[in-house]
């Protein structure tokens, strides 16, 4: 079970409060985009082992998305910030280098 | 004026805790920057609260607030005077970015009452319903079971529940089974 704070409402909410949604950080590339970039929009999405960069919900609660970073292998929950961003805040990612040197997801290490 | 036809006419059950299906709860819906000045002044003279802070409640009498979301609020009132207060509101926002809503008839209220209302809810919420944790002066918004619920406590042995009107009977089912006599845990009262 996970417990993830919403970092909206401030709740640790539990995961049936919540629902997931998919990858964080993907750029869309739209109508004139080049085919390679469009099929990688569409379907390449990480898969790692580790530390891992997701969207979620708070959807039984006060209906908000965010963006959690999370360790796929042992659930751990490294933190949570605001949706309105491309990029995780620096100091979540010291936390991370921090308590997994040698990350790497996508372009960021 | 048409009679107001409850969802479930008022239906009330007791075991651990008294049930009662509220008559008479007007709600109106704010959406908006809940830290904008125009917004927090109208709300102050049409409802006559302050809106709460972050999962915070306000009430004067039968008037309140509740936080919803950063950038929601459900406002009480008497049912008879949701509309008129809405519009009320609304007017006072004109030019704002805000919605107002009365979303009276799109609601079920129940009431607890009870001391043993923290293991009736916790039974059907994922929510520390410890006293260290959850206190009069709060409200959470949640799941019960499988429906979306906001629940706050008005005090020590009573809570109000609000759900959607379209599952207020299946509200009442699981509230009632989890305030089954024979189903006390006494977690919270041991």
């Amino acid at each position: 079970m996970l417990l993830i704070n919403c970092p909206y409402c401030g709740v640790a909410a539990e995961e049936t409060e919540l629902h997931a949604g998919g990858e964080a950080h993907l750029k869309r590339f739209g109508p004139d985009s080049s085919d390679d970039d469009f099929t990688g929009y569409l379907f390449h999405r990480e898969n790692p082992k580790g530390v891992h960069f997701e969207r979620w919900r708070h959807v039984n609660g006060c209906g908000k998305w965010f963006h959690a970073a999370r360790c796929t292998n042992t659930l751990e929950v490294f933190g949570t910030y605001s949706a309105q961003t491309t990029e995780p805040p620096k100091d979540l990612l010291d936390t991370l280098r921090a308590k997994r040197p040698g990350f790497k997801w996508r372009n960021i290490a | 004026m048409s009679d107001v036809a409850l969802a479930l006419g008022g239906a009330s059950f007791d075991g651990l805790v008294n049930i009662e299906e509220l008559a008479g709860q007007g709600m109106v819906t704010l959406r908006g920057d809940l830290s904008d000045t125009t917004i927090i002044s109208a709300v102050k003279d049409v409802f006559g609260v302050t809106l709460p802070g972050t999962r915070e409640t306000a009430f004067d009498g039968a008037q309140g607030a509740l936080w919803m979301s950063p950038d929601e609020a459900l406002l009480l009132c008497p049912y008879e005077e949701a509309l008129q207060r809405a519009d009320e509101l609304s007017a006072k926002l004109h030019g704002s970015h805000a919605l107002v809503v009365n979303v009276s008839d799109a609601r079920a209220v129940f009431r607890l009452k009870g001391v043993m209302l923290r293991e009736v809810i916790a039974k059907l919420a994922p929510v520390d319903m410890s006293p260290d944790a959850f206190t009069p002066g709060m409200v959470r918004r949640t799941r019960m079971a499988q429906v979306a619920a906001a629940f706050w406590m008005d005090d020590a042995n009573t809570a109000r529940i609000v759900c959607f009107r379209s599952v207020a009977a299946y509200m009442f089912g699981i509230l009632s089974v989890s305030a089954d006599d024979a189903s006390a845990v006494n977690h919270f009262t041991r």
